[in-house]
Parts: structure tokens; sequence; C-alpha cells
């Protein structure tokens, strides 16, 4: 395909600025647009207004309509025709309004997205990113607040991220954009308003590593998206009961970083998993399988889920008693047999 | 969208009786019936000729490959020529083409190997042809998810001012499924340069058209997304070809989709595992038959004294040396390393790939030592 020139990144770094996480998006998607102009993004209501989540606010004055407009109302258009403008080496970043919306493209994900470079023995490559704003806790109404990241993890052929906070997002999102892969990109909403203080263009951890985010010694407690936070949380009111506990966000979900986490796992010797969505056949089995698989011998104790309840999504007043709280953390800690 | 010039929706019906350049006795067809196409010059309509015969020796000798067991599966086109054969003539080599399962023969005017177009239903691959050197993308399964893939590239192309069309083809049935109709309404939206072939051929599997929809015409449903459509006869290729050549020119020029319904029939099987005695009369079968794509343009072009006894024999030559080649590769076996199976799902290494890979490749290495030592204790 007849490639466009990529712009290198902007060589001075800005001066320190506060951003959430939205704003941090928002300013990778604009870095991006500006490095390559091969980067167009579309959705629903990611013109004018700027996305339901302002993601994309001001994109559309400063690109214009043929690299940034709303597309009709359709998930499945959204993303199949992304797939077919990736084919022709544009690299589509698209919009999916909320997690449950992602389902219409479904098929187009698992049958084509995920399966295109395999397919052609990587002669057709799919260089595009699907943005899904996900999990609970901003009080949604129903299909407002789903966590369907093991429907994408269980899938061979996507890469499926999702950053826990500003710096991470707009890094991980830049590089989700650079990647010759297709990438999941998955944003917990809950998230959407955190801020940070940082210097653009700022580059973390690469997108596949997981990173140790609170040191301890005595268990580690993987989370990654809202949870990160809930880990922290729980990890200072442990401190108290002179338990030291460490912290992963795991940031990248497929692939895995089992190097991270075992290394981690291996010194703590106890493992925990937290994340919202639903724990049968959730995304924590295969956490917990992996990390009891590398590491039996080090583990001193069973690998803990600490996740939603096997329930459909509860409605707003009743999403707190579903969510993984800091006090649902410790309490897990607890069934655990310490030795002293 | 700012690329939308000028934005012009289309209300007028599909004509019912479809439009046809050539009747079923071969005779030039005028008029209204012909919905104000002409029939294409006569070295045109002698290429198209040859091009049906081609694509049916193909498609007869795959069949019987089929029930040697040399392919795992084959979706036949016999008896489909016109449209297939007639579309895909339209378009150029610049231009993309989207494909379904049933399309074979519409690759093999594309100037693909059998050997690449048939290596999917072989079973060596999912696919078997690069994409970019003829620009056409791999057989779609799942049913009308390749239209999107058309309107998304036809759309990157225009926004990189391209002038190439892209033409993706469906089922009847397909037009049922969700995908067609976003496919139908974002190509009418972003007025993307693509044109709809919906080979109607009476079934989805073993469900009649009359079971997938109530429109009076396939075609019908263009105007409801504000585009021009077509019914038209899809055993008669004079038609199909002037008809997408008409769609295809305007969509170059900037004119925006078109949605093509050919009416044709499907004489074979749905593929080689159906039985289609438990849903169609043979009578139907054979009422098809005597309204054969190839017979009718092949008895048009000798009432006009255009196809001689030495060119007919010269193209029957050329289709057997297709089918000869066809057999030929599909008779030797494929070569598959399957190692290769973790070298394409991801650009970037991943770990857990290579250790599933390190797995397998000991346990051929196994395998290989115990079938050396059997080979020993047998001498
Ligand atoms: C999404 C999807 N659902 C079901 C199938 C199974 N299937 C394969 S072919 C077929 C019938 C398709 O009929 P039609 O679109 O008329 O095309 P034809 O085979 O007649 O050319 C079905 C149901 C499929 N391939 N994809």
């Amino acid at each position: 395909m007849t490639a466009t020139s990529t712009k290198p990144d902007a060589p001075e770094a800005s001066a320190p600025t506060q951003l959430t996480m939205a704003g941090a998006l928002n300013a990778a998607l604009r870095d991006a647009m500006e490095a390559d102009d091969r980067v167009v993004v579309y959705g629903e209501d990611v013109g004018p207004l700027g996305g339901v989540f302002r993601v994309t606010d001001g994109l559309q004055e400063r690109f214009g309509e043929d690299r940034i407009w709303d597309s009709p109302l359709a998930e499945s258009g959204i993303v199949g025709t992304a797939v077919g403008m990736a084919m022709y080496g544009m690299r589509p970043v698209v919009e999916m309004q909320f997690d449950a919306f992602s389902y219409p493209a479904f098929e187009q994900m698992v049958s084509h997205v995920a399966k295109m470079r395999n397919r052609t023995k990587g002669r057709m490559t799919l260089p595009m990113v699907v943005r899904i704003p996900c999990a609970g806790a901003i009080g949604g109404v129903e299909h407002h607040s789903d966590s369907s990241e093991a429907y994408w993890t269980s899938t061979p052929g996507l890469t499926v991220v999702m950053p826990s906070n500003p710096a991470d997002a707009y890094s991980m999102l830049r590089e989700a954009i650079e990647s010759d892969d297709p990438v999941v990109f998955m944003e917990p909403k809950s998230r959407y308003w955190s801020k940070a203080e940082m210097s653009l263009p700022v580059r973390t951890a690469p997108m596949d590593r997981a990173v140790v985010v609170r040191e301890g010694t005595d268990a580690t407690l993987l989370a990654y998206g809202p949870t990160v936070r809930t880990a922290l949380e729980a990890a200072d009111a442990a401190a108290a009961e002179d338990l030291s506990i460490e912290v992963v966000d795991l940031r990248s979900l497929s692939p895995f970083d089992d190097e991270t986490v075992g290394a981690s796992v291996r010194k703590t010797s106890r493992a925990a998993v937290i994340h919202e969505a639903a724990q049968f056949g959730g995304y924590g089995a295969e956490v917990a399988a992996r990390v009891t698989e590398r590491n039996f011998h080090w583990l001193s104790a069973p690998v803990l889920r600490i996740t939603g309840f096997d329930i459909p999504f509860p409605s707003p007043k009743l999403e707190e008693y579903h969510l993984p709280t800091p006090d649902r953390v410790l309490a897990a800690l607890d069934t655990w047999e310490w030795d002293d | 969208m700012s690329l939308n010039v000028e934005h012009h929706s289309v209300r007028a019906l599909p004509s019912e009786k479809p439009i046809r350049l050539l009747d079923n006795a071969g005779h030039a067809v005028h008029g209204a019936a012909a919905g104000g196409f002409e029939l294409p010059d006569v070295e045109t309509l002698v290429e198209l000729y040859r091009r049906m015969v081609v694509a049916r020796r193909f498609d007869v000798q795959v069949t019987a490959l089929t029930k040697q067991g040399r392919l795992a599966t084959y979706p036949s086109a016999y008896g489909q020529e016109a449209c297939e054969i007639g579309a895909i003539s339209a378009i150029e080599a610049r231009d993309w083409f989207f494909p379904t399962y049933r399309d074979s023969i519409a690759l093999l005017t594309r100037g693909i190997e059998p050997g690449g177009i048939l290596a999917s239903f072989r079973g060596d691959w999912h696919n078997g042809y690069d994409q970019h050197a003829h620009r056409t993308a791999s057989q779609a399964t799942p049913l009308a998810t390749q239209a999107l893939h058309a309107v998304g590239l036809a759309h990157a192309a225009r926004l990189r001012q391209d002038p190439i069309v892209t033409m993706t083809y469906l089922g009847d049935g397909a037009t049922s499924e969700g995908d067609a109709h976003e496919a139908f309404n974002f190509a009418a939206v972003w007025q993307t340069p693509t044109v709809f072939l919906i080979q109607n051929n009476g079934f989805a599997i073993s469900t009649p058209v009359s079971r997938q929809t109530r429109a009076v015409t396939l075609a019908d449903k263009a105007v409801g997304y504000g585009m021009p459509g077509y019914h038209v006869d899809g055993n008669d290729v004079a038609a199909m070809y002037a008809v997408t050549h008409a769609a295809v020119e305007r969509a170059r020029a900037g004119g925006g989709p078109t949605l093509i319904e050919g009416l044709t029939y499907r004489i074979e099987a749905h593929t080689n595992s159906d039985d289609p005695t438990r849903y169609r009369h043979s009578r139907d079968v054979e009422h098809w038959k005597r309204r054969d794509p190839i017979e009718r343009l092949e008895k048009y072009l000798v009432s006009e004294g255009a196809l001689s006894e030495a060119a007919r024999a010269e193209i029957a030559d050329a289709a057997e040396a297709v089918a000869a080649h066809t057999r030929e590769v599909m008779t030797a076996e494929a070569e598959l390393d399957p190692l290769e199976l973790f070298d394409h799902v991801y650009d970037r290494e991943r770990a857990s790939l290579l250790e599933q890979r390190a797995r397998l490749e000991a346990e051929l290495a196994d395998a290989a030592m115990h079938a050396a030592d059997h080979a020993g204790a047998a001498r």
C-alpha cells in the first residue's frame, strides 16, 4: 500500500500540565493525528460534540471532517468499515460509545479484526484501534457499565489493554495507534476524571508490560483499570495492620506479562486478582490459573479472586454492592492462613 | 462530510421486470425491458463468452475434484456465470473486489491462480492468494461482513483521492443480515464508490427468497438508502455487464454507490454436503437449466456470425487447459508447516505463543524420532 510519511514526535516536551484521563486521551489522539496523517477517527458523536465523554473534544475543528467525523449509528458498520480502511493503509481509531454497545460489532471484531493477519499469513494487517469506555461506578443505567474484557482477551489476534491513570492513558494510546496489530483499547469510565501532572508527549512503560505501582513483601494484588485504585486503597488499609502489600497494574490484559507478575508473586508468595467483571469464566480465572501454573512452588496460599458477583451489572443504586471494594479485598486476604 | 460535493438521493423504484439485453433465445432486447442500456460491443461479448466458458469448466472440474475428496468443500457457481463474470468484468485491475465463498469463478476471471483460490477449500490455510497483488479481499464466510470492508476501503481511497471503485457480492440470504443494511447505509451516507451485487440465486442453503424478504425485488431496498437500484436478468451477461459497468463509471465519477440485483439460479447444491432434493423440485432446476447463461450468449454470437467454429474450439481448449492445471495443482499435496500456525497471529512477538510453538516443535521432533525408531525396528 502507499504509505504516507510518519512525522516524528514533537521533539520538545511541553511544560508539565494537569490532565484528566479524558484530557490525556484527547491529547494522545491529537498528537497521533498530528504525527501521522493516516490516522483517522470516527464513531458516534465524536465530531462537534467531542464524544459523550469529550475524549475527542476539539479534534474536528483542528483536523477537519476528512480526519474525524460522525459516522452513522451502527457499531458493526463502524468496525467493519474500519477494517476496509485499515486494509487500504489508514490507521483508523474508532470509538464505541459504551461497553455494552460494542456487542453489535462482536462479529466484525472476532471474525475479521482478530483473524485478518492470520488468515492472510501476515500479508494483510489491520493497524486499527477500537476504543471502548468500560466498567461501572459512574451511576450508569443498564448497558453503560459492562466489563467486556474477557470476550476480547479470549480472542486470539486481539491485543487488549486498559490504562488506569492519565499518563498511561496517553502513552498507551499513542503506542496502540502505532501498533501494527489491532488493539482493543479499554478506558475505565470511572477514571476519566482522575487527574495527574505530566509533560507531553509522555511515554510510560511499554504497552505490553505490567507495572509494580506499590512495593510490598507479604502479598501481591493484581489489578487493572478501575480496580488499581481499589487495590491501592486496600494496600494502604492493610499497612495499618502491618501487612505489606504489593500492587501490580496489569495494564496489558492480552498479552499477559507473566514475567513482571511472576517476579512479584515469587517475592510475596501470595496473589489475588481484582476485577469488576463477573467471576465465573472471567479474566481473573485466567490470571489465577497462569499464576498458579507458573509459580506453584513459591505460593503459600491459593490465588484469590475478588470480583463482581456473577450477575448482570446492577442498576445505579445497587452497583456499590456489586463492585469490589477495599474492604472486600481485605476480607479476602483474611481468608488466607497467615503463619504468624 | 466535506467529501460529499453534492448529495443526490434517489427515490425511483427499480422496474419489477428485470433489465434484459438478450432474451433466452439469444435475441437482442430493446426498449423499456432494456432499461435504457445498450448491448455491449461484440468484442466485449466474445470476451465475456470466453470468460464464462472457462469459468464453467473450472467450476465443473472443482466439483469433480470435490467428489474425489480433493477438496473438503466447494460452493459451486454453476449457472450463475453471467452474474459472476458480467459484474467482475466491469471493474479494472486497480479496483478492489470483496467476494464471498461462492465467487471462486469471479476470482479466476480476476487472474488469481486456481491453487490460490482453492487453498482454503482444500483446507491448507484460510486464504491462499495475495490480496494486495490482486486487489481482491479473501473470500468472506460470515455473511455480509465483507460488504462493510468494501465500503471502508472505498472511503479510505476517496480520502486519498485515489479514483478506485470497490465491488462486493452478496447472496439473497445475506441481504437479511444487519451488516448488509449497515454497509448499504454507510455507503449511501458517505457516498462511497461501491457497487453492491446481490446474486439472487433463489436460495440461502434451503431457505427460499420468499422466506427471506417481503420486498418485491431485492433491488427495491436501494431506494430506502437513497441510492440507485437495478433489478437485472442475472442470466443475461450482456445486461449484467452493461448495468454494472454504468454503476462503476458513475461511482468513479463521484456519483456514489449502486445496488444491483441479478436474478439467477443455483443449479448445483449449496455445497457438496447439501441435499437440494429436500427443498426444491427437479422441474424447477430443469426450468432454469433451459435458461442457461452461456447458451444464451452463444446463440446470439453465432447468429451474429461473431463466433466461428475455430474460435469456439480455441476457447474450449483454453478452458481445458485451466481444468488440467486445476487438476494438477489440486492433486499435488500442499506442503504445510504446522509451526507456521504461530507465525501470523500478531505482529509483535508474544511470549505465550513462543512457548506454545516450542511445545509443538518438541512434539513434532518426538513424533519424528518415534517414526524413525519404528522404521528401524521394522527393517
Ligand atoms: C453470519 C452467518 N450466518 C450463517 C452462515 C451459514 N451460511 C453459510 S451460507 C448460508 C446461506 C447464504 O445464502 P445466500 O446469502 O443467499 O448466498 P448463496 O450461498 O446462495 O450464494 C448460510 C446460512 C454464515 N456463513 N454466516
